[in-house]
């Protein structure tokens, strides 16, 4: 098999899609605290939260469901902690989401150690498994890809429509464009712009947890230190190859799970003459590429990181 | 029950708002009756904008209560205030750019939790309010593709939307064109006609007098004095703004002299906004050439072109009969141009360094501040003390940070530095931005002594009257280009104003 014919087979796709599935979760998220005008750099801790939550859950005998929303129910936490920081008390939101990606691995790790003190290799649950849809999944290449995932992965992409619909066809996605566009016509139209920020905040911050819950129950079946790896970071970087647009950082998503499934089977097809690090590096440095080409021309939400007093302007 | 007996639809009572020392507002107390044009009147810093801010709900006042229509209006709430019917027109419109204007003028009026937008409701009703009040505007459009006068239009529709029956425009005519501040005090006169009150704050005098029934004066946060328009005049109106009678900068004639600085069609690229394309400007000593237009339509790009930011890509620069070559701000500075930048915030001062810092800003290198790279602090100190002394500036001392001075003083400091070296150009862009009556007399005759001395100067400004009353030669800019000159008095506002929209010099003479 050659380096060409890898795109054509369905093992790939599923596999990119599988990929994409964690990135999409948490790439809606920042994209609503965005929008609403909060930089949310406490991602990769919340991440790293949600994992650990609802894996633990199933682990403690939860059923799969019951620690996907708790691990929701974390995020939204951490989520109130950093609004809670940023938007009423208007404290850098850098520093803040940097402290709370800090404070949610630490305290994940902690807890982790604190449940399992004797534990040397991490316990497993039973994740989810795949449901391949009938008739659709049958259909050669895409249908497979897309079709016979796991039903965290269908999520995933059903919360795109969502908050798609939600950004753009209901009152309070309007509210959440204005208040990271120009936060004033949010309050001049006697709608609250810290209720509205800090609501975006805690939604955002629980789709990232369950975008880390994706890991533990769906792609692995197990929490190790370390296993949000940056993924976090990747997620902030699609919202901008998005431009701020739902449908577009799925697209980004895709596109770097397929680079990211593409440079691990193109490690087997080396046979070792190309250091694996090189391949590994892959994903990333195409991803700065497209960002250097997409990204440029992105419209930002204007008050995205500028703090809102009221009556102040 | 007769009319007059009505009760008034807005009354405040006491209203008092401090922050930390300052009084902003001191125990202010009127009525606005149904279908009547209140003008509140008052230099920047009296306390015009605080009052309507805390009527609205943006501040809760110290003391104090409002009435609307009876009820007591709570405070704090903009919601409560929109819910009594009142609208405002903000100075700094309240729109969101990124949406369209049927998006922002449906913004909260819907229940938040609706599963859709209701697009096909708010549509109908925004173009049966345009209709009716001859506010034409496209509903999809988005608001980033809209002029000046189209988004406050947009804003007053916001108004209208949610049945506001007292409407409070604060400034609603300093980013407008003559033609669309008529449209304006038309729509304004519709909205009076049925039974709206409004309350119209400005600090131009003229305006008060054109759409007003009543005018509120304040100063310093007290009311200073209530005239019925009918009853009283400019005069009486600026000597109650300002506490006495403020004497217009005189003009005396004065022969121009040689050309300091020629455009000879100059192009610029669009690093500043609107691009210059093919400007030819001759600048001579002992004349103001006053530069009026829309902003954005290249007066910010022609600034700093002079300022020496902004490099031409097409045409020469001549200045003092020497074509220049490589151009910058030392360049300019060095050229002996003097720059009265157009944000004294953001570009004329650094706000955390002190006032000595400040004026020696652009000649911090030069002998007589600095001895073989270290800054002579002693005389740098002395020539602070010296503007502050000459140009009679209020501030602690020049150690103080510049920017917990007025803007008027800031802009008396900003004067100082760039007259000192008694240059032969001078910049001066937007000088009275924001200034008081009292401060925009001395702007103007430090730049009327500078003219008497012989320094060629260029007034941009979008105040018509300011250009009209001290400029020797008018061009007005648009889209890049300028009109012909005129001498003083040889274009009517109406020409001017059909330049400024760019309706070329035949519109103009079509309108004369």
């Amino acid at each position: 098999m050659d380096a060409f014919e890898i795109l054509f087979t369905a093992s790939f796709w599923v596999a990119a899609i599988r990929i994409a599935s964690p990135l999409i979760f948490a790439t809606m998220g920042e994209l609503i605290c965005e929008r609403a005008g909060v930089l949310n750099l406490g991602i990769e801790g919340i991440m790293t939260a949600g994992a650990f939550a609802g894996w633990f859950t199933v682990y403690a005998g939860g059923d799969l469901w019951t620690g996907v929303l708790v691990a929701a129910l974390a995020g939204a936490m951490f989520g109130l902690l950093h609004a809670t920081l940023t938007v009423p008390l208007s404290l850098s939101q850098h520093v803040v989401g940097i402290g709370v990606t800090l404070l949610a691995t630490s305290l994940t790790y902690f807890t982790y150690r604190l449940v399992l003190p004797e534990v040397t290799s991490p316990p497993k649950i039973e994740p989810f498994q795949p449901l391949p849809i009938p008739g659709l999944s049958q259909i050669p290449l895409f249908g497979e890809a897309l079709f016979s995932q796991t039903p965290l992965t269908y999520l995933a992409f059903v919360t795109v429509a969502v908050v798609a619909w939600v950004l753009y066809r209901t009152p309070v996605g309007l509210a959440v464009r204005a208040a990271g566009e120009n936060p004033s016509a949010v309050e001049a139209q006697g709608i609250s712009v810290t209720g509205i920020r800090m609501g975006a905040v805690m939604v955002g911050s629980a789709l990232m947890a369950v975008g880390g819950a994706f890991l533990t129950m769906s792609a692995f079946n197990s929490f190790f230190f370390e296993m949000i790896n940056g993924r976090g970071w990747i997620c902030i970087a699609l919202v901008v190859f998005g431009s701020w647009r739902p449908g577009k950082a799925l697209l980004g998503a895709i596109l770097f799970a397929a680079f990211d499934a593409y440079q691990v089977r193109l490690q087997q097809l080396s046979g070792g003459i190309v250091p694996y690090q090189v391949f590994l590096m892959m994903p990333y440095a195409l991803s700065i590429l497209a960002l250097i080409l997409v990204a440029r021309r992105a419209t930002y939400p204007k008050a995205l990181m500028i703090p809102y007093q009221k009556g102040e302007r | 029950m007769s009319i007059a007996s009505q009760p008034p639809v807005l009354r405040l009572s006491g209203i008092t708002k401090r922050f930390g020392p300052l009084v902003a507002n001191d125990a202010i107390s009127f009525e606005l009756e149904r279908g009547e044009v209140i003008a509140l009147l008052g230099e920047n810093g009296a306390g015009k904008t605080t009052l309507m801010n805390i009527l609205f709900g943006h501040y809760v006042a110290d003391e104090g209560s409002v009435e609307a229509f009876g009820q007591p209006l709570q405070p704090g709430d903009p919601r409560a205030a929109l819910d009594a019917g009142i609208g405002m027109v903000h100075q700094h419109f309240t729109l969101a750019d990124n949406m369209t204007v049927l998006e922002n003028i449906a913004l909260g009026t819907q229940s938040l939790w609706l599963p859709r937008l209701d697009r096909a409701v708010a549509r109908l009703r925004i173009e049966q309010l345009s209709a009716d009040f001859g506010l034409a505007v496209d509903p999809a459009a988005v608001v980033s593709s809209l002029s000046v006068g189209e988004r406050q239009r947009v804003e007053i529709l916001k108004a209208l939307y949610r049945d506001a029956r007292i409407l409070i425009l604060d400034e609603p005519t300093a980013v407008l064109t003559p033609a669309e501040t008529d449209a304006l005090f038309r729509t304004l006169k519709l909205l009076v006609a049925k039974g709206l009150s409004i309350i119209f704050i400005s600090h131009k005098l003229h305006e008060v007098m054109a759409v007003s029934d009543r005018v509120l004066v304040l100063r310093s946060g007290r009311l200073a004095g209530e005239r019925a328009t009918a009853a009283t005049d400019r005069k009486e109106l600026a000597a109650l703004m300002v506490g006495q009678e403020v004497k217009p900068a005189e003009v005396t004639a004065v022969e121009p002299g040689d050309a300091l600085l020629v455009l000879d069609t100059v192009s610029t690229g669009r690093r500043n906004g609107a691009a210059l394309d093919g400007v030819s400007l001759t600048l001579r000593a002992g004349e103001i050439t006053g530069l009026a237009g829309v902003s954005g339509n290249g007066q910010a790009a022609l600034a700093a072109l002079l300022a020496g930011t902004e490099s031409p890509i097409a045409g020469t620069v001549v200045i003092g009969g020497r074509q220049i070559g490589d151009w910058s701000p030392k360049a300019a500075l060095g050229h002996g141009i003097a720059r009265i930048p157009e944000d004294r915030h953001a570009v004329g001062t650094i706000g955390d360094m002190s006032v000595t810092e400040n004026v020696i800003a652009e000649r911090y290198a030069s002998p007589r501040f600095s001895r073989m790279g270290f800054l002579d602090w002693k005389a740098a100190r002395n020539f602070a003390e010296q503007i502050i002394a000459d140009y009679d500036v209020k501030c602690p001392s020049p150690e103080a940070r510049i920017r917990l001075l007025s803007g008027g003083n800031m802009q008396k400091l900003i004067l100082g530095r760039a007259l000192d070296p008694e240059p032969s150009v001078i910049l001066a862009s937007q000088p009275t931005r924001g200034l008081d009556v009292g401060a925009v007399a001395y702007v103007h005759r430090m730049l009327l002594a500078a003219r008497q001395r012989g320094a060629a100067i260029l007034l941009i400004s979008e105040d018509l009257e300011e250009i009209l009353a001290l400029s020797d030669r008018i061009v007005v800019m648009s889209k890049g280009r300028l009109s012909s000159p005129s001498a003083r008095g040889e274009r009517s506002i109406r020409e001017l104003g059909e330049l400024m929209a760019g309706h070329g010099e035949e519109g103009a003479k079509d309108a004369a």
